[in-house]
């Protein structure tokens, strides 16, 4: 018997056979001439785009079957590279030049991909690595080397790879894949988003598991604590056989006690929201019982493109989320972006030192067009449901007042122009700066709310910045100095008859709840998938 | 031969599903067909061509068709932008 540990990703417990899933790498493909008839070499050729386009054309009829349109379009795009004139030209021109028909293949793939790479600009930069994929099952096909599939897969396993791309997990038969186990990943990678999508256990992060375990190896896979044991002996299978049955229990349980109302003996409401980046986990929210949104994150309307989002584009997606949620709380939080970020378009300055820098609310009032755009999309779409405007960053009053009085302008312009809107939409503030927590007396007086979020506070108060995993030790959100500021931040809002709201990680963690409760917090805001299970611990012990 | 000019007005320009959509129609017809934008030529019925154009939002693109069936093609080409392909 041996024990594995990696990140747990995906709750839930696995019990099965290992299947090893090594795709066979390709050799390098060199820059050869060879003495085939060019005939020949065409006919080769021919003959692997077939091939590719009947493996392309089955991912893609597999995906829309499954209803994933997005992913779909992915491989509908594959399928027109395969086709592409100007690609099978530069082939043609290469053959004639005498070179082999891999070498064409790869030279004609790899130039057009450079030349989509030189615009600047994400999603055309995700199309030259389409190409690439493209190119890579062709040359596979002509050398008889079989592409990578995970609808191998015959029966119930468990799989085990190095990392597992889109294209590998596009082929998942959900029904026969019990758990995945990876080397390479963390708790953002595609594995881990894609496994708690699909409800399957996994564990990722686990060095040289591929040659530690063989195929058909007995497996357990424990996603909440991210073990994995391998050749179980009887009783450790005996424990975990009866872990899994309970926690199929808790899951029924779950499913009743996630649309519940909390509230604590003492007849305290406490709000369970959800954090979403995007109108897509609007859906997720709901269907895992937010009683609100405690934080959209309005970024991703911003990022990988080359000019800001237009007024109705943002109107759009505030709208779609807030006709979701009715007359349920959904906080939209303003722009928080900064110089750690690339914004080609904003001509954010480089600076020494982009967490202390024009980040968020900084930046908005700086740029105050990119603001108002912003302030007027979500005050049009305000009538659809039940918005609060949050800021994030604030340090000092100064800077509500300023971002206040914003706000009034674009209000009277719209009021001028007739255009409906809420009038007395609730604004608040991300409580993440020290000073904010400790001045946050007199901010109460200039808010409806406030929002702490730890991720910042953390990173701010102990000076540890938080993408160095060196600094990592400082990083504690239950540290006294951090539950002082956190205790200060609610006690002041009580005080004003206001509510603090809590959106960082600490809000989930089951560790920290005990101590939020105990000091006041009025709501909770979590990745949707933990809500169930702070809902029941909630119920359970208060 | 069919010249016309067109102001790109969907969102995402010439990406993505647009961009796919506009290489499918237009690969129906025989005719040969470019889109230019910038001074810049492309084959209309290779994706890798009209992608490394990088048409945005609002740009001018010329398009020219020309062959037995180019009257059709234009006129299915008119009838996809002016739906914003069918976005």
């Amino acid at each position: 018997m041996r024990r594995f540990e990696g990140i747990g990703v995906s709750r839930g417990i696995a019990i099965g056979k290992a299947f090893l899933y090594l795709p066979q790498k390709l050799p390098k493909i060199s820059q050869s001439k060879d003495n085939i008839k060019i005939e020949q070499k065409k006919k080769t050729i021919d003959k692997a785009l077939e091939k590719t386009r009947r493996e392309i054309s089955s991912i893609h009829k597999k995906l829309i079957a499954d209803n994933k349109r997005k992913e779909a379009d992915i491989f509908e795009a594959h399928l027109l590279f395969l086709d592409d004139p100007s690609i099978k030209e530069k082939i043609n021109t290469l053959l004639q030049q005498g070179y082999s028909a891999t070498y064409a293949v790869e030279s004609a793939f790899e130039e057009s991909a450079k030349e989509i790479e030189k615009i600047e600009n994400e999603y055309l930069k995700e199309r030259a690595n389409d190409l690439r994929d493209v190119k890579e099952r062709i040359i596979r096909n002509i050398l008889n080397i079989p592409n990578p599939s995970l609808s191998l897969v015959e029966s119930e396993c468990i799989i085990v790879a190095k990392d597992l791309t889109p294209s590998d997990t596009a082929n998942l038969d959900t029904k026969k894949v019990l758990g995945l186990v990876t080397e390479r990943g963390s708790s953002t990678s595609h594995t881990a988003i894609l496994a708690e999508a699909l409800g399957i256990p996994a564990v990722v992060g686990i060095p040289r598991i591929t040659e530690s375990v063989n195929n058909n190896t007995m497996l357990i896979v424990d996603g909440e604590n991210g073990i994995v044991v391998a050749d179980p002996d009887k009783p450790t299978i005996k424990i975990f056989i009866e872990k899994k049955e309970k926690e199929e229990k808790e899951k029924v349980e779950l499913e009743k006690i996630k649309f519940m109302k909390l509230k604590t003996k003492s007849g305290k409401e406490i709000e369970i929201l959800a954090n979403i980046g995007n109108p897509e986990d609007a859906e997720t929210a709901l269907k895992n019982g937010a009683d609100g949104i405690g934080l959209y994150r309005t970024e991703f309307l911003f990022l990988g493109r080359e000019s800001p989002p237009s007024e109705e584009e943002q109107f759009e997606a505030y709208k779609k989320v807030l006709e979701k949620f009715k007359d349920k709380p959904v906080i939209i939080r303003t722009l928080d972006i900064g110089g750690d970020k690339q914004i080609p378009y904003l001509n954010i300055e480089k600076e020494l030192n982009p967490f202390l820098g024009v980040r968020a609310i900084r930046l908005c009032l700086k740029n105050t067009e990119l603001f108002k755009t912003q302030l007027r999309a979500i005050l049009r779409a305000s009538i659809y449901g039940n918005p609060k405007i949050m800021y994030p960053m604030i340090a000092i009053k100064e800077e509500i007042e300023k971002a206040n009085s914003i706000l009034e302008e674009v209000k009277s312009e719209l009021k001028s122009k007739g255009v409906p809107f809420k009038e007395n939409i609730q604004v608040g503030i991300m409580v993440e700066i020290p000073s904010a927590a400790l001045n946050a007396e007199e901010l109460a007086k200039y808010v409806d709310f406030f929002s702490i979020g730890t991720n910042d506070l953390i990173q701010y108060t102990f000076a540890a910045d938080r993408t160095n995993e060196k600094v990592s030790y400082l990083y504690n959100p239950l540290h006294p100095a951090l539950l002082k500021l956190v205790k200060f931040t609610i006690e002041a809002s009580h005080k004003y008859g206001k509510k603090t709201g809590m959106c960082g990680e600490m809000a989930g963690d089951l560790k920290a709840i005990p101590q939020l409760i105990k000091m006041g917090i009025d709501e909770l805001s979590m990745t949707p998938t933990k809500i169930p299970y702070a809902k029941k611990f909630i119920k359970d012990n208060f | 031969m069919l010249t016309k000019k067109f102001v790109i007005k969907n969102e995402v320009g010439l990406h993505a599903r647009p961009a796919a959509v506009f290489v499918q129609t237009v690969s129906k017809y025989k005719s040969k067909i470019t889109i230019e934008k910038d001074g810049k030529i492309a084959n209309a019925k290779s994706i890798v061509e009209v992608l490394s154009l990088g048409v945005e939002k609002d740009a001018e693109v010329t398009i020219t068709a020309e062959g037995s069936d180019e009257e059709d093609a234009m006129r299915a080409i008119e009838k996809l932008i002016e739906s914003n392909f069918g976005e």
